[in-house]
């Protein structure tokens, strides 16, 4: 087995390196030598690691060796790759406030670093969570260790160099063009073989289970993996105009290719940010407040309903277009319905905490997890509600949708992300409890306020935008011109990237948190007051 | 009645109904764009890019534009009177991809053809504060700096026709000429070029005829921008959908 997985990364070696050769582009030929790179590395570490003794298994509680090694390495993996998209996030809000922070160069004009700051935080950080913490739920609620020796890592390391090449390539302009699909081909298809991996990991682990039934968390994961896979395929098929450059052209074009995108787009959100993290939600919450699920029944319904539904959600993103209008009318219906299932999550996982409120005072990990939760809420009802025509005709175009993004991506996903981090670094290190509660605490308030700012700027901005479009003088003459609508945008611009500046303070707080908690320390002002961690076992 | 008990004991099940489940939507709303006749209507005007327009367009692609424009222009009162007729799905027909976008930091371009003179587009692209002071565009300096390097034009229209672009024989065999023909005023061929692909302008662009930058592809692609569609032929009764 160990020798195929060297014979792969020699193979890989030869590609790249013939790639880099015989490049059109100067993309390419970076690309090439990093993928070369990245199959020498793996080449490197296969043979060390045949060479080095095998690691004295650890039992994990119930006896069983979890794979606990692939954990660590994806809470630092997440823990970087959030600080790197919450910075991006910020010099490029910055930007928009103060244009000269473009410095005239290529490489860091605003057309190239917002598809990095959005790759970097949906798919960089995103992934990682997504990965890291399905790689834990999955062998904890199977009672089996992860399945594979090697494909795990396969897995875990592809992605990051998925995403190098995602980000180098932006950079270096390097995109299809897409909204949250900008990888070009060979890239995509790196993405495709690496997923394709992930697949058979978690089935796998599955198939491994001492437990009878699959656990919910599962089902979200399992979904959001297939679905995900399929969007995937679909959105980037595409024909390269040579094998050695990185231009392609989609195969489809115009009003087919749009719907195909934003049916990808708004299910990247449905099933990556969405029922990915859903699945985070019904582990973590439950796991952190020691209470079960609320309601079983509740669970399959929301479910199966969210995964049924959000599928048609796309066609909102392109209401009044050149989209025949059953299809935006289709699209309105389903986004409203997609409420009732929204809502249904949102009160499974409130409801949770029945009997535990108490340790909203106690335990500020659990304020995340229940703000996210909150956060989720809020804007799956924010979402419905822009989606209706009359509504998106005014918030379509401006910060408003910015906004709406940001409230669910910073307060959902990033909490809740948040919230698995702070449990799973201690359970994951052996530790009797985090470095710092206190710091949690901090880290949620400087971020919350962080957020309120956000997305008040941009309810205002966006609203005030939307009606200075439309506004008509005495005369019934258009009152702005668009270069009167940017000025107005200034002060809340500049209140947007200070409510950036907060969140990305926030994340540096717990990555120091979360270091110190690694390491073993203890803060010495909290020793004694700290909660601790339930599976911590001495001695191991 | 099936106990969910029993696909939450399998997961192939469970896998196999998942997909089903998230595949019906797509279906029933993506399938029928493809097949539906009345999804693109039927105007005249509409062509393939020249190999200039689509150079351009790959710049525009490239340093993301349609992060902070669209091109689309919704049927809203307060936008036909800033930027001019709604667009059409005809209008993207040979789009690989779309660039309709998604927001509007900046104007929409749907129609920026012709709106403003190529020196106001050399001058907005090197330093977009000289003409809108308001404005909070990145400096795009390196455009006119750097020669326009296409690999293989042909070997883009190719790709272009592989996906439905009605690209011709003789398209592709003068690609590589056409593309320099059209800053060209004087070249030999500026009449095939114009029987190739109509209303595409001729002139050198970026106000330096001495080369072929990546401003001059650029530019070309804007001024072409929402021109192409002849709207006296067009009748939006029969365009309802």
């Amino acid at each position: 087995m160990n020798l195929l997985w060297i014979a792969f990364s020699i193979i890989g070696a030869v590609l790249g390196l013939l790639l880099s050769a015989k490049a059109q582009d100067q993309v390419m030929m970076i690309h090439g030598m990093i993928f070369a790179a990245a199959s020498v590395f793996a080449a490197y570490a296969l043979i060390s690691r045949h060479y080095r003794a095998a690691p004295t298994p650890v039992e994990g509680p119930g006896g069983i060796v979890y794979n606990t090694e692939i954990v660590r390495y994806g809470v630092v993996a997440s823990t970087f790759w959030g600080v790197v998209g919450f910075l991006v996030g910020v010099v490029i809000a910055f930007q928009l406030a103060f244009p000269v922070l473009n410095l005239d160069l290529p490489w860091t004009s605003f057309g190239r670093l917002r598809p990095l700051h959005t790759s970097a935080v949906i798919f960089a950080f995103g992934g990682n969570i997504l990965l890291t913490t399905s790689f834990h739920v999955v062998q904890r609620t199977s009672r089996a260790r992860l399945a594979g020796d090697l494909s795990p890592w396969f897995v875990f390391w592809g992605y990051q160099l998925f995403i190098v090449l995602a980000a180098t390539g932006y950079v270096l302009g390097a995109t299809q063009g897409k909204e949250y699909a900008e990888p070009e081909w060979y890239v995509d298809l790196w993405l495709t073989v690496v997923w394709v991996v992930y697949l058979l990991v978690f089935l796998g682990t599955l198939w491994k289970r001492q437990e009878k039934h699959i656990y919910v968390a599962n089902w979200f994961y399992l979904a959001f993996i297939v679905t995900i896979a399929m969007l995937h395929i679909v959105n980037n098929l595409s024909m390269p105009v040579s094998v050695f450059g990185i231009k392609s052209y989609s195969l489809f074009s115009g009003v087919q290719d749009a719907l195909t995108q934003w049916w990808y787009g708004h299910n990247a959100v449905g099933f990556f940010l969405t029922a990915g993290f859903l699945a985070i939600m019904y582990y973590f919450v439950p796991k952190r407040a020691e209470r079960p699920v609320y309601s079983y029944r509740l669970s399959i319904i929301h479910f199966w309903a969210l995964i049924f539904l959000y599928i048609w959600a796309g066609p909102h993103h392109l209401h009044y277009t050149a989209l025949p209008d059953w299809s935006q009318t289709l699209g309105m219906t389903f986004s409203i319905m997609l409420w009732m299932p929204s809502w249904g999550g949102m009160i499974n996982g409130l409801m949770t905490l029945s009997g535990a409120w108490d340790k909203l005072r106690t335990d500020p990990v659990i304020r995340f997890l229940v703000t996210s939760v909150a956060f989720y809420g809020m804007s799956t009802f924010e979402g419905p509600l822009m989606s209706v025509k009359a509504v998106n005709a005014l918030s379509h175009y401006t910060d408003w949708t910015i906004g709406h993004v940001h409230s669910g991506a910073l307060g959902w996903v990033a909490y809740v992300s948040f919230g698995a981090l702070y449990f799973l670094v201690p359970v994951v290190w052996n530790r009797k409890s985090l470095y710092s509660d206190k710091l949690v605490s901090l880290h949620f308030w400087v971020s919350t306020i962080g957020i309120l700012l956000y997305i008040t700027a941009m309810w205002v901005s966006g609203i005030l935008q939307g009606l200075m479009w439309r506004a008509y003088d005495s005369f019934g003459f258009l009152e702005y011109s668009f270069s009167e609508t940017v000025e107005a945008m200034h002060p809340f611009y500049v209140i947007r990237a200070l409510g950036g500046v907060l969140f990305l303070i926030g994340s540096l707080i717990m990555a120091y948190n979360l270091w110190r908690t690694a390491r073993g320390d203890v803060r010495s002002t909290e020793v004694g007051a700290l909660n601790l961690n339930p599976e911590f076992a001495a001695g191991r | 009645m099936i106990s969910h008990k029993v696909i939450e004991k399998n997961s192939i099940l469970m896998l196999v109904l998942t997909l089903l489940v998230v595949s019906i939507g797509g279906l029933v709303e993506i399938v029928p764009l493809f097949y539906l006749e009345s999804t693109i209507e039927k105007v005249k005007g509409v062509r393939p890019y020249s190999p200039l327009e689509l150079a351009g367009r790959n710049i525009y692609i490239r340093e993301g534009c349609y992060n902070c424009h669209s091109q689309m222009v919704r049927p809203l009162r307060d936008e036909a009177e800033r930027y001019g007729h709604y667009s059409l799905a005809a209008e993207s027909m040979y789009d690989h991809p779309f660039q309709w976008g998604s927001k509007r930091t900046g104007p929409d371009l749907a129609r920026l053809g012709g709106r403003y003179s190529d020196e106001w587009h050399t001058t907005h692209m090197r330093n977009p504060r000289d003409v809108v002071p308001e404005s909070v565009m990145p400096s795009y300096p390196w455009l006119e700096k750097n020669e326009l390097k296409v690999p293989d034009i042909a070997a883009d229209l190719i790709a272009n026709r592989r996906v439905g672009v009605p690209y011709t024989d003789e398209m592709i065999e003068q690609a590589a000429a056409d593309l320099k023909t059209q800053v060209n005023p004087d070249a030999d061929d500026v009449d095939g070029l114009l029987a190739r692909y109509p209303k595409a302008q001729v002139r050198d662009f970026d106000g330096n005829p001495e080369r072929l930058s990546e401003l001059d592809a650029l530019i070309a692609y804007l001024q072409m921008l929402g021109t192409l569609v002849d709207f006296k032929s067009y009748d939006p009764e029969q365009g309802q959908r």
